[in-house]
């Protein structure tokens, strides 16, 4: 069943959107991610154009992440005043990628710079990830117990001033890498159609050292609210957000998002985290096809909307 | 696909016929609709086009020949060369036209070549290879001959089917009646279209009108776009609203624990 995407200006088969928004709303909900890094480049593969699908994921990944936020609420995993610092930074530097993404796209280089940042970000965490799951895989294999938390590694990021106590994380560091944190997320988030939750894992676990119980579902809840404003600049701005699209985006990725989260409780964390490496370095290696690679036409155009 | 009765349109013909004639020949057309509505079904359209040469004593024998050209909305577009930078493909020159036809379809009742003289075609600006596309250079605005990105933007136009040129589509069903089907694809952009008809004989313009119908988005996609670009932020917070509520009706239906 065809329907017509009014901003995009295109017909998509509603069933082929609908399956897209379930199978990346189980991976977001199972890897407690947004999902967008998968979405965008999807929706972009069937024909929407890079702005329009950006600013329409924001609203899907605030749909998605808001659906595993509560889930991860009803079970006490989060930590609310960690998340609203985040937030502090996160809305900051939102405002800051929808402005870079406006005046990118007037300058014909938005396509090249969404597609760069994507395959930097992507190769560089998912080499990591994967990287540091293996070598939890093979510690465990060995019988040696893994931690994540080392209370006497400090590193430098503990030494900064105005410490604040998260009591529910059980962690006391400045609020300097938090705010900063929070900035990076929604300033890449605005910018790439990416909640951002991927980068922001990791860095909570390694440089905050956030444990494991509850940085997901704090993940989810700035995830859910830096999307959510991402949403509103967008609509505000640049008035690319395909209330339709994202509708059938939302309705896939809600449902999928809640089994994708039943589901990743029952696999190790180490594989959780593999799994997460590869499909992200997967997504980036397609990228970096796309610009290394000669493209089969050189040429492109782009209508520039009433004035030359 | 929308057609109105074929008999309905052949009475409009028939009584076009009986005006005077004020030249040998005179051409008379009509398509079968003149407002397409876009709607979320929406998957593209067929029109037809209808027309009849009125002839009077003085008309020729020879056969005619039809070349109906549909000018769609104007829109400024910008094209763009990638080369290899640093290993990488960028956009590095690009190419500014000023309001090229967003779409354009030249239908004809025989190849362009065989009804008019390469001189006359020029001049008539027959066909896609005549249609002029003035480019941006510096402040001024002007025609570039062989302008690689000239070929490239006809090129790019005719992959998405926006441009078309149909040596074919205009059958005669008697000497002076004649049809043309044209179909538009689902991702025609909105606006009004012009369509101009002409007839050869001979190689020769003898007659020439003009028609002209609209694409207009309808019901809820004309809400849904009107809203985003006057109330940008209204609709932000609603998409948001409805954000909102999806995410929670999805945990509370999906409530496992």
């Amino acid at each position: 069943m065809e329907i017509y995407l009014p901003i995009a200006d295109i017909p998509v088969n509603i069933f082929l959107v609908l399956a897209m928004g379930l199978a990346v709303g189980f991976i977001s909900g199972m890897f407690g991610v947004g999902g967008g890094f998968l979405m965008t480049p999807l929706l972009i593969f069937i024909g929407v154009q890079p702005a329009v699908a950006v600013a329409s994921v924001t609203t899907h990944v605030a749909a998605s992440s808001f659906s595993g936020a509560i889930t991860y609420w009803r079970r006490n995993a989060i930590d609310v005043v960690l998340a609203l610092t985040l937030l502090a930074g996160g809305i900051l530097g939102t405002c800051g990628g929808v402005a870079l993404f406006t005046w990118l796209r007037t300058l014909d280089q938005l396509d090249l710079v969404i597609g760069l940042s994507y395959v930097i970000l992507l190769g560089v965490v998912g080499a990591l990830m994967v990287g540091e799951s293996a070598r939890a895989i093979i510690r465990s294999r060995q019988g040696k117990r893994i931690e994540l938390r080392r209370p006497g590694s400090h590193t430098w990021i503990h030494g900064l001033p105005l410490k604040l106590r998260f009591k529910r994380s059980k962690i006391y560091v400045s609020a300097i890498p938090v705010l900063v944190i929070g900035f990076i997320i929604g300033f890449i988030g605005a910018v790439m159609g990416i909640g951002g939750g991927f980068l922001l894992v990791p860095m909570l676990i390694y440089l905050l050292r956030v444990p494991t119980a509850t940085v997901i579902g704090t993940s989810m809840v700035l995830t859910f609210l830096t999307m959510i404003s991402a949403t509103v600049l967008h609509a505000a701005t640049n008035h690319l957000v395909d209330a339709v699209l994202a509708l059938i985006l939302m309705a896939g990725g809600a449902a999928g998002a809640q089994f994708g989260a039943h589901a990743g409780q029952r696999i190790r964390g180490e594989w959780l985290r593999m799994l997460l490496g590869l499909l992200v370095l997967a997504v980036g290696l397609r990228f970096a096809s796309q610009i290394v690679l000669r493209p089969d036409d050189l040429y492109s155009i782009r209508f520039l909307g009433g004035a030359p | 696909m929308m057609r109105l009765p074929l008999a309905a349109l052949v009475v409009v013909v028939l009584l076009a016929s009986a005006g005077p004639a004020i030249c040998a020949e005179r051409l008379v057309v009509s398509l079968t609709n003149h407002r397409v509505m876009i709607t979320s079904s929406y998957t593209g359209v067929e029109l037809v086009l209808f027309g009849s040469v009125e002839r009077d004593a003085a008309a020729r024998a020879a056969p005619y020949d039809i070349v109906a050209t549909i000018t769609g909305p104007r829109e400024s577009l910008r094209a763009r060369r990638k080369q290899r930078v640093l290993g990488i493909w960028v956009n590095t020159e690009s190419r500014t036209f000023v309001d090229p036809p967003s779409y354009l379809a030249v239908l004809a009742s025989r190849p362009l070549d065989a009804i008019a003289s390469p001189e006359t075609r020029r001049r008539l600006r027959l066909g896609i290879t005549n249609t002029p596309f003035p480019e941006l250079i510096h402040n001024d605005v002007g025609e570039v001959s062989n302008d690689p990105f000239r070929a490239a933007l006809v090129r790019l136009m005719r992959d998405r089917t926006l441009y078309s040129e149909k040596p074919n589509a205009v059958t005669f069903l008697t000497p002076t009646l004649f049809r043309a089907s044209l179909s538009l694809p689902a991702q025609v952009p909105i606006g009004s279209y012009a369509v101009d008809v002409k007839l050869f004989a001979e190689g020769a313009l003898i007659a020439e009108t003009d028609s002209a119908f609209e694409i207009v988005k309808v019901g809820f996609e004309q809400f849904v776009v009107s809203e985003s670009r006057e109330h940008g932020l209204l609709y932000g917070m609603a998409t948001a609203t409805i954000a909102l509520l999806t995410g929670w009706i999805a945990s509370v239906a999906f409530r496992r624990d």
